[in-house]
């Protein structure tokens, strides 16, 4: 082993540290070459991780902080709400003091054309405040004096019951839960306890099932087209394989407002397959089914539009399994069933858990498809988060229902990971 | 800025030359691009209701003042006001909106509060906070039409009996067959309970009580397995010319349209009809707010909404408007029994309480969507 003599330098070999040619330790140049590497690899990776900062991870971040935040009391009316929190039993309506510093503060908004903002907070917990408010700002903007306490209770009743007060001191923190319990069905009275929303009004409970119950039902239903498919595609000969694959991938190319749009042509109840099992004499012309704008059409246009989700990563796991293994169970004497069952069934199952996985979760946060043919009952709570951030402007419950639904994902990554772990997932 | 009326100046000589012969007509042309054109983003609610605007408003605007107008639809969602002037970044100049949409803007102050003065004067001098019919001009916003919430039948479903009253909307054994409903709480309570025998001017008083909630929704509890939802306001027209609903509620001029223009078997059943307008408003902050209000001035003169009645049966703003309108540009049928407030039509109206629905909107929403998702 003569010649692996290392490639020290020719000088004087002051200790037993390895140097390069020039001198400086091995070890430090080593470092200094693979940081330099490092950085020219953060650099590289670097507009990527400003790209997911700035487009999901901080929206994420507002989002959660939305869903909690609840600045309008602190900044519009300060001032009474610092009085209330510390001035204030709970017993009865206010002193003078908290009315006049109310007055005070109502008529500076008034002006600002703000005072509006205030209202529309407190609407969320009790309907009418809204009213209450712009009235009795717009009363004392014009003509109000003191005594306080008489003239808003004169303007409205409401003002001398401590229930009014309770819910404003209720709705001024800068922080707030209640976003995330209205969410779930839950709410806080005016004396901060946490009661269960009337029944008429209980919704998100019933929402949050909903989507989860279709969720699996959509994977469960695409599990069972998807399989015999990808193995179809996986065993026939290439040229015809081809041919199956394109059909697979034709409508997962085509536009899914196409594609749900297509559905409502032919589910409709004077739509093509109506029309044909009237024609073929299965159905009268009154007993026309109805199978869209219901539950029945959302699963089956999700059905169909998840579909390639599911085939694509099963057959791509499929492809790898050598058929020889097959083989070799028929030989050693299995039934064709249990060959398949205890060969080959295994080692499709990371293409399995990663096509049901996706699935599922794109089928938890869908909304287009739901919206387009769900109707009444095949509504999403999608569907309702939408609603909130468009409709009713309510965008703090649009935040804690998203952050919920978030949650929900990130708790059923877990379970997965837990159950079947997420390395032995497998796209291909 | 001197360059750039130089730029225009040259522009419009060369167009002048380039005209030629055509001088007298050429001279006109050169006046009106003089100041430099603009484009204006005026949002309507789409469909024949843009259409009209398009005839009366838009198009006469844009040959008058050399200015053109991008037309945007929406669903009447005035979310993206909100949106839009919370983040700084405004793109719609005028926004055509409900009353209670337009009084909670203003009372947040999303949108821009209005020179109402400058209105122009009715023809014969009548100053338009006078002409104006009441109720109808707000501090950020000026109406233009009144239109109604109706609903209509196909008459080839119902040829022996026809619905002709409120009540018949929701009576699914009588007059069977699916019904089209907006997929909203307004409007509907309002009918549920006039259908249920409240006469028109205690609806408000009553809904103000739970026992009154309980009883609308009992109403609409009638017909909820046999109710096709809708959205936008040329939805419900295309459902009942396609069969899919026997009956629907809609915006009355939609109606209209459908049966005048495109000749639809429809029927309007006016009884128990909830009234409202629809009003301009200029969003806070809007790239183009001098402009912005220039064309409502415009838009909202008695002669243009005269003008747009001609094209869709909705009642104009002003009073003076009202002895200008002519019959239908296309259908040629007079339109005076067309509009919501004929005499004959008015018998058991609601006009649309916006201050309760200020308050109660979100409420009833709640418990509406709560309603529908059980």
């Amino acid at each position: 082993m003569a010649d692996a003599t290392p490639l020290a330098p020719a000088g004087p070999p002051a200790d037993d540290i390895l140097r390069t040619r020039d001198g400086v330790p091995l070890k430090t140049t080593l470092r200094r070459v693979t940081r330099r590497q490092r950085l020219i690899a953060l650099g590289l990776v670097m507009p990527l991780l400003v790209f997911i900062v700035v487009t999901f991870l901080a929206p994420i971040g507002m989002m959660l902080l939305r869903a909690v935040d609840n600045p309008v009391l602190q900044t519009q009316i300060p001032r009474t709400v610092a009085l209330l929190a510390s001035d204030w039993d709970g017993q009865g309506p206010p002193d003078e003091r908290i009315f006049a510093t109310l007055a005070e503060e109502m008529i500076q908004q008034y002006k600002a054309r703000e005072i509006a903002r205030v209202g529309t907070r407190l609407n969320y917990e009790q309907s009418g405040l809204r009213s209450l408010i712009t009235k009795t700002a717009r009363t004392i903007a014009r003509r109000g004096t003191p005594p306080w306490k008489e003239t808003f209770v004169a303007i409205d009743d409401r003002w001398g019951d401590a229930k009014t007060w309770g819910i404003i001191r209720q709705a001024s923190s800068r922080y707030t839960p209640s976003f995330f319990l209205a969410a779930v069905d839950l709410r806080l009275d005016w004396r901060g306890d946490v009661v269960a929303q009337p029944e008429e009004k209980r919704i998100y409970g019933l929402m949050f099932g909903r989507t989860l119950w279709i969720s699996a039902l959509v994977t469960a239903l695409c599990l069972a087209l998807g399989f015999p498919l990808a193995c179809l595609l996986a065993s026939l000969p290439l040229r015809q394989s081809n041919l199956l694959m394109i059909l697979v991938l034709l409508p997962f190319w085509t536009s899914l407002l196409v594609r749900t749009t297509a559905w409502i042509v032919l589910l409709q109840t004077e739509g093509v397959i109506n029309d044909l099992l009237v024609w073929i004499g299965m159905l009268s012309d009154e007993g026309r089914i109805q199978m869209i704008y219901n539950q029945t059409g959302t699963i089956i246009a999700m059905t169909h539009i998840l579909l390639p989700f599911m085939v694509l990563p099963i057959y791509s796991v499929m492809k790898t399994i050598p058929p020889t293994h097959m083989r070799a169970a028929r030989s050693l004497g299995a039934t064709p069933a249990r060959a398949f069952r205890e060969v080959y069934l295994p080692q499709t199952l990371p293409g399995v858990g990663a096509g049901a996985i996706l699935v599922f979760i794109l089928s938890v946060g869908y909304y287009i498809t739901p919206a387009l043919v769900g109707g009444r009952t095949g509504e999403m709570i999608s569907n309702l988060i939408a609603y909130h951030m468009q409709k009713s402007l309510n965008w703090g419950l649009a935040a804690a229902l998203g952050a919920l639904l978030l949650a929900a994902v990130l708790v059923l990554y877990w379970l997965y990971n837990r159950l079947i772990g997420i390395d032995k997932m497998k796209f291909g | 800025m001197t360059m750039l009326t130089r730029g225009v100046a040259t522009r419009t000589r060369r167009t002048v030359l380039g005209i030629g012969a055509l001088a007298v007509a050429g001279a006109g042309f050169a006046i009106a691009t003089q100041a430099r054109a603009e484009a204006l983003n005026v949002v309507c609610w789409g469909g024949a209701y843009t259409k009209s605007q398009q005839e009366a408003y838009y198009t006469p605007w844009e040959e008058l003042t050399g200015h053109t107008i991008n037309s945007i639809d929406y669903d009447g969602n005035v979310a993206p006001v909100k949106a839009q002037v919370e983040s700084g970044n405004v793109t719609w100049d005028v926004v055509d909106v409900e009353l209670s949409d337009a009084i909670k803007l203003c009372d947040e102050g999303l949108v821009e509060v209005l020179p109402l003065e400058d209105l122009p004067p009715a023809p014969d001098g009548t100053p338009a906070a006078e002409d104006f019919i009441e109720g109808t001009l707000h501090d950020c916003a000026v109406a233009s039409i009144v239109w109604t919430n109706i609903y209509a039948y196909d008459e080839t479903k119902f040829p022996d009996e026809k619905p002709s009253t409120i009540a018949d909307l929701f009576d699914v054994d009588t007059f069977p067959g699916k019904r089209g409903l907006r997929r909203f709480a307004k409007a509907n309570l309002e009918m549920a309970l006039m259908a249920d025998g409240v006469p028109a001017a205690d609806v408000y008083d009553v809904l103000s009580t739970p026992e009154g909630v309980d009883r609308a929704f009992a109403v609409l509890d009638r017909v909820k397995d046999h109710v096709v939802w809708w959205e936008a306001g040329a939805q419900p027209p295309q459902m009942l010319a396609d069969g899919e609903v026997v009956m629907a509620t809609a915006y009355n001029g939609r109606m209209f349209n459908a049966m005048a223009v495109e000749n639809k078997p429809f029927k309007i059943v006016w009884d128990g009809q909830v009234w409202d307008m629809d009003l301009f408003v200029i969003p806070k902050g809007a790239p183009n707010k001098t402009l912005a209000w220039e064309f409502i001035k415009f838009a909202t003169a008695t002669e243009q909404l005269a003008r747009q009645a001609e094209w869709i049966s909705y009642g104009p703003a002003r009073a003076s408007s009202v002895p200008l309108i002519g019959t239908h540009a296309e259908a040629g049928i007079e339109m005076g029994p067309h509009m919501p407030t004929a005499p004959e039509n008015f018998q058991n109206a609601l006009q649309n309480d916006f201050l309760w629905w200020a308050d109660h909107a979100d409420e009833m929403n709640e418990r509406f969507n709560a309603w529908l998702a059980q």
